[in-house]
């Protein structure tokens, strides 16, 4: 029967969540790497025992892990990324210029079509890849060397590269995202990149249209209508129907269209799910109802989702990477809280069940749907 | 023979079961000849204690030896005589900072 391994990143550890094809009976496992930032990990689609993780920690640094047995067992790989020839600036938070520095990984996105192949988003801000299972890391510098690049500055997490989606038709398109310089596309494997924001209205830049230095918070892509994007914003829900060139506000009648994770679902490319948080001060959700927002429309009509989520008194925040989707035939949404808990919906966002209630905060949830 | 006693992070990510590592040393006993190695026989901790381009120790990390702190000290310098001989470890130290 099939099943599902959901792999859970959080401020303390790794981990591991598994079902059957039902999804009501959950295993879990782990801390794994007890006491660490996981801010990522995720699996390959060419080959679900191969996982991938990201491990951090302000003492020591950066550590990459890598399993071959679907989570079983772990060894560490290569962790240097070194910016490639001179480094160059970028502006800080006072308006000086200041030395590009590595600071962690954010996310890891493999191949889908090669296990030994996975592109590293950076803090800072910086796009690289291993082509030999994350032995050695090299960057594509083409992105940090965009002629944009001196203006772009961190936003209140760091400047990162938080957001890598493949264009499953074409292995040399690659969208990535930046905190806060916006989204970014290569046509040709990352030799060059040109910045995807037209459209996109930032009141809280000097210039809200700008060609750079909105802070985009996530991209989605759902791999049978690779031209059309779902972005949610710093603030707004935006979408593209032309691979970026241009975007348009599908916010509607979201109560607030602040938050951070966006998804479509595995079967359906215009059912879009978010999950509204009050601003961009306050990030919690509104009124303390916890509440995922789907949209059958592509957008711009929005319908709260509640049923199994906490209603009251709830002030938890969902990350970026919090939220993924399986392919299984009633497809499964999961998304994990900074409070902790790991909520499952295996029929599309109608019932929700929390699979964890009291982990630590969690950084990010992904899925695989085994066979 | 130096003894280097790591912390539980390290000894954890470099599967070491015992709080100290014994190593022999070629030429002056330094830090830096310490970390390489280390680095050397558990090359998963690159990285972790220094930066691998420009050697640097990573801000957390803390140098201990013979009731001192020799973290602020040159890489390069020797190591006390009691390191030496092998009598004192060197404590490498995750400074009590966050959580």
């Amino acid at each position: 029967m099939t099943g599902v391994r959901v792999l859970v990143g959080t401020r303390k550890g790794a981990f591991v969540l598994t079902a059957d094809g039902t999804r009501q009976e959950w295993q879990v496992s782990g801390p794994h790497f007890a006491g660490w930032e996981m801010y990522h990990l995720k699996g390959s689609p060419a080959d679900p025992d191969r996982l991938y993780a990201s491990q951090s920690g302000g003492w020591f640094g950066q550590v990459i892990q890598r399993s071959d047995d679907g989570g079983a067992t772990w060894n560490p790989v290569g962790n240097e990324f070194a910016y490639d020839g001179e480094t160059g600036t970028h502006q800080w938070y006072d308006g000086s210029q200041r030395p590009w520095e590595f600071t962690r990984v954010w996310h890891l996105e493999p191949s889908l079509t090669d296990p030994d192949v996975v592109y590293a988003g950076i803090e800072d801000a910086a796009l690289f890849r291993t082509v030999d299972g994350g032995q050695t890391w090299q960057e594509l510098p083409g992105l940090r060397r965009h002629e944009s690049g001196p203006s772009w500055q961190p936003g209140a997490g760091g400047m990162c590269l938080h957001t890598i989606v493949q264009d499953p038709r074409d292995a040399a398109r690659l969208y990535v995202a930046i905190s806060a310089a916006g989204a970014f596309r290569t046509d040709d494997a990352g030799k060059t990149w040109r910045p995807i924001n037209k459209g996109l209205r930032s009141e809280g830049i000097p210039d809200a249209d700008a060609e750079v230095g909105h802070c985009v918070h996530n991209l989605a892509m759902h791999p049978d209508r690779p031209d059309v994007l779902f972005m949610q914003k710093h603030w707004d829900v935006m979408r593209s129907d032309d691979g970026g060139e241009s975007w348009h506000d599908i916010g509607g009648n979201l109560p607030t269209d602040f938050g951070f994770p966006i998804d479509v679902h595995a079967h359906e490319p215009d059912t879009v799910y978010v999950v509204p948080i009050k601003s961009d001060s306050e990030h919690y959700p509104l009124d303390g109802s916890l509440r995922v927002y789907r949209s059958r429309t592509g957008g711009g009509e929005w319908e709260p989702l509640t049923n199994g989520l906490p209603q009251e008194h709830c002030y938890v925040n969902v990350l970026r990477d919090a939220m993924a989707v399986d392919t299984l035939d009633d497809c499964g949404i999961y998304f994990g809280t900074t409070g902790g808990q790991v909520y499952a919906s295996a029929d599309a966002g109608e019932h929700w069940a929390p699979i964890v209630r009291d982990l630590p905060a969690v950084l990010s949830v992904e899925v695989q749907t085994l066979p | 023979m130096i003894r280097v006693a790591l912390p539980a992070h390290l000894r954890t990510l470099a599967r070491i079961g015992e709080r100290e590592v014994s190593l022999e040393l070629d030429g002056t006993a330094t830090i830096a000849a310490v970390l390489d190695a280390l680095e050397a026989r558990y090359p998963m901790l690159r990285g972790t204690m220094r930066d691998h381009a420009t050697r640097k120790r990573r801000a957390f990390v803390r140098f201990f030896a013979c009731e001192r702190d020799l973290s602020h000290d040159s890489p390069d310098d020797p190591l006390p005589a009691a390191v030496v001989s092998g009598s004192e470890p060197l404590l490498v130290v995750g400074a009590m900072a966050g959580g």
